[in-house]
């Protein structure tokens, strides 16, 4: 699909930097990222624990703001605009996929996904919920609370909801850092065929370096800066 | 609209909502059934008052009233009842009588009614109708003064008539037994045959009324209007204020539960609402990935809780419908009387409280939710709840407590309360964060927990959870507060007025002492083995002149105080201020000074101030002195009080009668009718029946408020409920990370065991000094009574917290040993 459209950078990160206060001195995260992403593309972010990966990740996703640089996402200036055009601007166009799976607990498998579509004002939101949950191999566990579902179906319920809003970028944190390996492999398996047929654009953080492998770009933070 | 009621349907099921749905509908319920069933009782008490003027509305004459006074009463479509009094001799055969003779035609009273037993000592019944022509009902008294048992005849005058009934009860008794014979019923058909009633005679002519409220209301503008010399109207305001007081108080201790009731119910809702909302801070932060601005997460929850809010308050509304009428048919035979129905006012005035309620209390935790940082859902630790706004509280807080001063109908009692528990919140929370950094301070816990694991990790705990448990332990110590006012403290204060009211209270008065009779007046007590009664010296005086200006009755507009400035007053002399008065304001007059004590309310109807000088005249001497002092006494202590009181060397050198009220065992009527043959000038007054009206009263209302009181005692619980549960989630994922490093049960159990009973004595000590201090408040500022220490208050409060948290520690520790560890943390990631 998205092949056969001209490239463009759907993502780029121009002099990112994140500095926190600890006690009386100044902790630097990130320093200088620089990044774009091509629309379609997968990019994998790794690094060492506390190399600020996670940081850089939610800045891109503005789910956090940086100390210093701008971030384009689809054309828009995304720390230009304020939380709730951000808000907006993330409904509309990005996707999630968490390393604690991030499901609500008091929802089915159903209502988590339907939950962005929901929000979105979709009137079709349960006969897309139903069809991306069947897509997942979750067809017959639509009612079941995520207490009652095993790591790499509460994974592929979310997975289902990062689908169903049918993102441009999907964001993933280490979204097989809570699952056994077989589960990991079966849920990154779905995660790469969903993105290719929808065209989604895929920024993942992950330390398997494997896994990164599979993403057709990486790159590696060292200290908060991008190693060369 | 339909999301927020999806999302209020989802949270249902999955029970996030229950503890807080549960708060509601209890606070409502319990507000509205103590709104119901106070308004039911409040009215029937009204009525029931109504009975002890025998109608709702009596006018009463010197003179026979004019005849359209009476065709106005059945014009306005009142029942009309008609009664002629005088005092005057009964004769049988040798003996006679001086009888207060009371002439009332066959439907008096228009309400409650007479009793009447077939002989002495027998067991009465309400009779049907007054006496039938040619017959008389007598007191007891006039029985063994005349030798006229039932079936007998006396002379009246020139008609004989028959004596066919004692009557053991009339309610209008007591409005003015001074002065007052034994009671003789007649038919008034049959005074003309006496003759006793001619030119001169000093007879009143009483016409009673009864009817809907708002012809009463007409008749009694009316009436005012009409009432010319010698002619006045009564109403329950101005008839009977030994009644009003008790209902006065019974008025107040019911609209204290319904406030109790309804600040517990927004303790609890603030501690569940606080709970949902820790719950739902990474779904919110989920929502926010996905695109929920914040306005859009607050408007969503926002409309939830409304209509959580609108569906609880119809629930708990309706439950507090059912409730009340159930209580009433319980409390039937108790209230004597059938209840009014009840307004649709306290419906009203509970899902407004609720509303408010849901909305004060909820809205600041629910804030926090809409700042949930989207960051939240890879960073755990961004966004944890933090304290209210307290701008947001205060709002919250200041319309909560308008309604609830609305709903008590009493600024004073509403503002003790709401401010007394607003300190007592703020106390506590600090007392408490003070407390458990001291438990758990280096300095105690290196002493103490050298000896114990469990020891150590439970002050550890206490350490550093200290901001949560303090939050905890004070909403723990106003639940048990509340729990410990609504039965040790209730119980010492209704004890406290059941006192004030005692069964021992005095049944007789004694009047016409005269000085040199008091030696053998006191002989004849002592002589005859009864304890000698204090004799009070009573001087009667007419008030001429305040500050020098002459009174009038025309100065005054109001009924009370046109009857007060007519009448003679009852002065009396004394050293010191009789044991049951309280001065109230300024200081009680020096021996020799030409001043003057008065009490409070006369001070109030005549407008009369501290250094007002005042002039009575007594036998055509007049005396004038300086009000230096006011004194609160109690009307309905049955005792003799005295409006106006001076020393002696300025109300004694007038001619004083002496004057006693004291108590006669039953068995002893004919010692007391000795006494009066003894000393013919004496007057002799039966008010025992007025005292078991009074008591009747009070304890109707104390059964009342019992039942009321329950509901308040819910509320509290549910509090107490809600801020066990607040720490529950916390508590069960550390006991399960404890496990997983391998704890045993015995250490797991003990740490959270060595906190709950830190926070549990904390929590009773706190409760236990709150309960002492509010029932102290309430007892001096709003009921006037004294409320003796509760040794049993000091030992069941620090207990009873100790055992409520030793329980929890139980429970919870049942479910975190039942759980498997990794369940409970998968359920927390």
């Amino acid at each position: 699909m998205s092949d056969s459209s001209p490239k463009k950078t759907i993502l780029s990160a121009r002099g990112i930097g994140k500095t926190v206060k600890s006690g009386s001195s100044d902790l630097v995260i990130l320093r200088e990222i620089d990044l774009s992403v091509t629309a379609g593309d997968a990019l994998a972010i790794v690094g060492a624990s506390g190399s600020g990966k996670s940081t850089l990740l939610a800045i891109l996703a503005g789910l956090d703001t940086p100390s210093a640089g701008t971030v384009q996402v689809d054309g828009a200036d995304l720390f230009g605009l304020d939380e709730d055009a951000r808000a907006e601007l993330r409904g509309r166009s990005i996707g999630f996929v968490f390393q604690s799976f991030q499901l609500l607990p008091s929802l089915t498998a159903l209502e988590n996904v339907m939950l962005p579509l929901e929000l979105a004002k979709d009137p079709q939101a349960e006969a897309k919920a139903r069809e991306v949950l069947q897509r997942v191999g979750l067809a017959d566990r639509l009612g079941h609370y995520p207490k009652h579902l095993s790591g790499g179906e509460q994974q592929r319920v979310a997975l289902a909801r990062a689908f169903s809003v049918r993102p441009k970028i999907l964001f993933a944190d280490e979204p097989t850092g809570s699952l056994d390996a077989e589960s990991g492999v079966a849920v990154i398996a779905l995660l790469f065929q969903l993105n290719r047929e929808a065209g989604t654009t895929l920024v993942m953080v992950t330390h398997d370096e494997h896994l990164a492998q599979s993403c057709g770009r990486v790159i590696r933070l060292v200290a908060g800066r991008i190693a060369a | 609209m339909k999301q927020s009621l999806n999302m209020l349907l989802r949270d249902w099921r999955a029970g996030e909502l229950g503890v807080l749905a549960m708060a509601l509908v209890v606070a409502v319920a319990s507000i509205t059934s103590v709104g119901f069933f106070a308004d039911r009782v409040s009215r029937a008490l009204v009525r029931d008052a109504h009975q002890l003027l025998g109608a709702d509305l009596v006018l009463v004459s010197d003179h026979p009233w004019q005849a359209g006074v009476a065709e106005e009463i059945s014009r306005r479509g009142l029942e009309l009842a008609r009664a002629t009094t005088f005092i005057s001799m009964a004769i049988k055969g040798e003996n006679s009588q001086l009888a207060g003779i009371k002439a009332v035609t066959g439907n008096y009273p228009l309400r409650g009614r007479l009793r009447i037993a077939p002989a002495p000592n027998e067991p009465d019944a309400p009779a049907q109708a007054g006496p039938a022509r040619g017959t008389v009902w007598i007191e007891e008294r006039l029985v063994s003064a005349l030798a006229a048992p039932v079936g007998s005849t006396l002379k009246l005058g020139n008609a004989t008539l028959k004596v066919a009934a004692i009557i053991t009860l009339e309610p209008e008794r007591g409005a003015n037994f001074f002065n007052i014979a034994p009671r003789l019923f007649m038919n008034v058909a049959d005074v003309a045959a006496t003759g006793l009633v001619q030119t001169g005679s000093r007879v009143s002519y009483h016409l009673y009324a009864a009817g809907a409220r708002k012809p009463v209301a007409a008749l009694e503008a009316w009436a005012k209007g009409q009432v010319g010399r010698g002619q006045r109207v009564d109403d329950l305001e101005s008839g009977r204020p030994e009644v009003r007081g008790a209902i006065e108080r019974a008025q107040r201790f019911l609209g204290l539960t319904a406030l109790l009731a309804a600040i517990l119910a927004g303790v609890a809702i603030a501690l569940g609402t606080r709970r949902f909302v820790e719950r739902h801070l990474d779904g919110c932060a989920v929502m926010r990935c996905y695109g929920a601005t914040q306005g859009k997460l607050l408007a969503l929850f926002g409309l939830e809780f409304v209509l959580l809010g609108i569906f609880s308050c119809a629930a708990g509304a309706a439950i507090g419908f059912v409730a009340q009428s159930f209580i009433a048919e319980i409390l039937n035979g108790l209230l004597r009387a059938d209840l009014p129905a009840a307004s649709l006012l306290p419906a009203l005035q509970g899902f407004l409280v609720g509303l408010v309620l849901l909305l004060g209390f909820a809205l600041p935790p629910l804030v926090q939710l809409k700042n949930v940082p989207a960051a939240r859902v890879i960073r755990r630790e961004a966004g944890a709840t933090r304290g209210g706004t307290i701008a947001v509280y205060a709002a919250g807080v200041g319309a909560l407590s308008g309604l609830l001063i609305w709903q008590a109908g009493d600024l004073q009692m509403g503002v003790t309360v709401v401010g007394g528990f607003a300190v007592a919140v703020a106390l506590f929370a600090v007392i408490a964060w003070s407390g458990l950094r001291f438990l758990s301070g280096s300095f105690f816990s290196r002493k103490i927990g050298k000896q114990n694991i469990s020891l150590r990790y439970g002050l550890a705990n206490l350490r550093r959870h200290a901001r949560g448990n303090a939050v905890q332990v004070a909403s723990l110590a106003l639940g048990l507060t509340a729990v410990l006012l609504l039965t040790f403290t209730r119980n010492d204060l209704v004890d406290a007025w059941r006192r004030s009211s005692p069964p021992d209270a005095p049944n007789r008065f004694l009047l016409g002492v005269q000085p040199d009779q008091l030696a053998e007046v006191k002989a004849f007590f002592t002589s005859h083995g009864i304890p000698v009664p204090e004799l009070d010296p009573m001087v009667r005086g007419r008030l001429t002149a305040v500050n020098g200006k002459k009174v009038s009755e025309a100065d005054f507009t109001e009924e009370r105080a046109r009857r007060l400035v007519e009448r003679e007053f009852n002065l009396s002399f004394a050293i010191w201020p009789p044991a049951h008065n309280v001065v109230s304001e300024g200081r009680w007059f020096a021996p020799g000074s030409q001043e003057l004590s008065v009490e409070v309310g006369i001070a109030k109807t005549l407008g009369w101030k501290l250094g007002d000088e005042l002039t009575f005249t007594v036998g055509g001497e007049s005396f004038t002195a300086r009000v230096s002092s006011l004194r609160k006494l109690r009307w309905d202590s049955m005792k003799v009080n005295f409006f106006v009181i001076g020393p002696e060397s300025l109300i004694g050198r007038f001619p004083a009668s002496y004057i006693s009220a004291f108590r006669i065992e039953p068995g002893r009527e004919a010692q007391m009718n000795e006494l009066t043959a003894r000393f013919p000038n004496l007057t002799l007054v039966d008010v025992g029946a007025a005292v078991r009206q009074a008591q009747g009263i009070v304890d109707q209302v104390i059964s009342a408020v019992q039942v009321v009181f329950l509901f308040a005692l819910g509320a509290g619980l549910l509090v107490l409920y809600s801020a066990l549960v607040a720490t529950e989630d916390e508590r069960r994922r550390e006991a399960a990370v404890m496990r997983v490093y391998g704890a045993s049960r015995a250490q797991v159990t003990g740490s959270q065991r060595v906190e709950f009973l830190a926070m549990g004595l904390l929590a009773g000590v706190l409760a236990t000094a709150g309960a002492a201090a509010i029932g102290q408040l309430l007892a001096r500022r709003i009921f006037e009574l004294d409320l003796p220490p509760s040794p049993g208050l000091w030992i069941a409060g620090p207990l009873s917290g100790v055992l409520l948290l030793s329980l929890n520690a139980w429970l919870s520790a049942h479910k975190v040993l039942s759980a498997s560890p990794a369940l409970t943390l998968r359920d927390s990631v």
